[in-house]
């Protein structure tokens, strides 16, 4: 099953319950099956593949709940690119360790956690992300930035306490 | 560039999405400031952190098998016209596996050791004491390494050639000794790392990471890796140089 270990693990991230994510590759698996044929060959099979199972997880009583509670900023280009300048970020990262980073992670809503997997885990690039995630690319552009200022305020946040 | 052009790219330069000219003039300021250099290393090692503490999950082997057996499931009918398609498509999607996670395996190993090497490099670049040794003369930095690390290598007498030995410092890959020795030229500072290839088997055969130009080659039960913001001629001509010493 290919990717079975790299969506099991994204599923567990966006549901953080095991049985939930459990389900939810079951079910993007047996989606992938019956539409393979709309399957493109020449176009990027992981993006298609992930885009099942985060369309699945979006429909789903845990995505609806998480999704509907979490309003994104406005994600014009514009901040992110001169906010970006200002990010207090010499900070924490000299000792950071994975608890830390793992409990941060969890803490960020889940559009910003599944913009910085695709990124920093699955080493997609923004045009696969763009097409998993089917948001523009100036979109995943200025998510990211902001997830990952995010996540640094989440990890400045649990430092202090 | 200054900070306020380059900050806001520092992001895409390390996702590898900006173009060969930007990344240059990204990499260009980053060895002028020290101040971006901080932000830079605390962004690599972001992403790092982040890369590590999420690859967390593992799925139970008996989740994978009541998996396979459901998706068997989704057969109509095993003796239809439907089972065919069905299992010359099972088919394509195991061998996408094998060649998806034999490929992702390969490239995160070399990823993970470009990764460790270029961050090593950039910490060079941002340190107020880039080395231990500070020596221009071959003679001096070669046997300073002695009881250091556990073999010896020889350095190139570097002539007329442009560039010029900076110093030396023991570093560690995987847990291993090795030297980074710094060479400069022009404005550009290079590190070339040297690690026992009996130790360590890294078949790295990048020639770029994160817009710094690699080369990489074994030599005599060495193994060198040579990074950083110096054009593809320059890199060759250091490597012919390191090599022409083995």
């Amino acid at each position: 099953m290919p990717l079975f270990e790299r969506l099991y693990n994204f599923a567990c991230w966006l549901t953080q319950d095991r049985h939930e994510a459990e389900d939810l590759v079951q079910e993007t698996f047996v989606k992938a099956m019956k539409g393979f044929s709309t399957f493109q060959p020449g176009t990027n099979f992981r993006a298609w593949i992930f885009r099942i199972l985060r369309n699945t997880f979006l429909t789903s009583r845990t995505g609806l709940q998480a999704t509907a509670t979490v309003s994104l900023e406005d994600e014009s280009e514009e901040e992110i690119l001169t906010s970006a300048v200002n990010t207090p970020e010499s900070i924490l990262l000299a000792r950071l360790d994975w608890e830390l980073v793992h409990q941060a992670l969890a803490m960020l809503p889940v559009a910003h956690r599944e913009v910085l997997l695709l990124c920093d885990v699955e080493e997609m690039s923004y045009a696969e992300i763009s097409a998993a995630l089917t948001i523009p690319m100036g979109t995943v552009m200025s998510r990211l930035s902001r997830a990952r200022r995010a996540l640094r305020t989440a990890i400045q946040g649990l430092q202090k306490e | 560039m200054d900070c306020e052009t380059c900050l806001p790219k520092l992001d895409a330069c390390l996702d590898g999405e900006l173009d060969l000219s930007d990344a240059r003039l990204v990499a260009d300021h980053l060895a002028t400031c020290p101040t971006c250099a901080r932000v830079g290393l605390a962004r690599v090692q972001q992403k790092r952190a982040v890369s590590a503490a999420a690859t967390t999950f593992k799925p139970d082997p008996a989740f994978r098998a009541r998996i396979e057996k459901s998706i068997g499931v989704v057969k109509p009918n095993r003796w239809s016209r439907g089972w065919l398609p069905l299992l010359a498509t099972v088919m394509v999607l195991v061998i996408a596996s094998f060649f998806f996670l034999d490929l992702k395996r390969g490239q995160s190993r070399d990823q993970q050791v470009l990764a460790e090497l270029a961050d090593q490099h950039v910490m060079t670049l941002a340190s107020a004491n880039p080395v231990d040794v500070v020596s221009t003369d071959r003679h001096t930095v070669k046997p300073w390494f002695e009881g250091k690390i556990p073999f010896a290598f020889n350095l190139p007498d570097l002539g007329n050639s442009g560039f010029e030995l900076v110093g030396g410092k023991v570093a560690y890959l995987s847990g291993s000794p090795g030297a980074e020795l710094i060479f400069r030229i022009r404005q550009h500072r290079i590190s070339v790392f040297i690690f026992d290839s009996h130790a360590m088997q890294i078949p790295v055969s990048a020639n770029a990471f994160a817009s710094f130009n690699v080369r990489s080659w074994n030599q005599n039960g060495l193994w060198y890796l040579l990074i950083g913001d110096l054009n593809q001629g320059d890199s060759e001509k250091l490597r012919e140089l390191l090599k022409g010493a083995g």
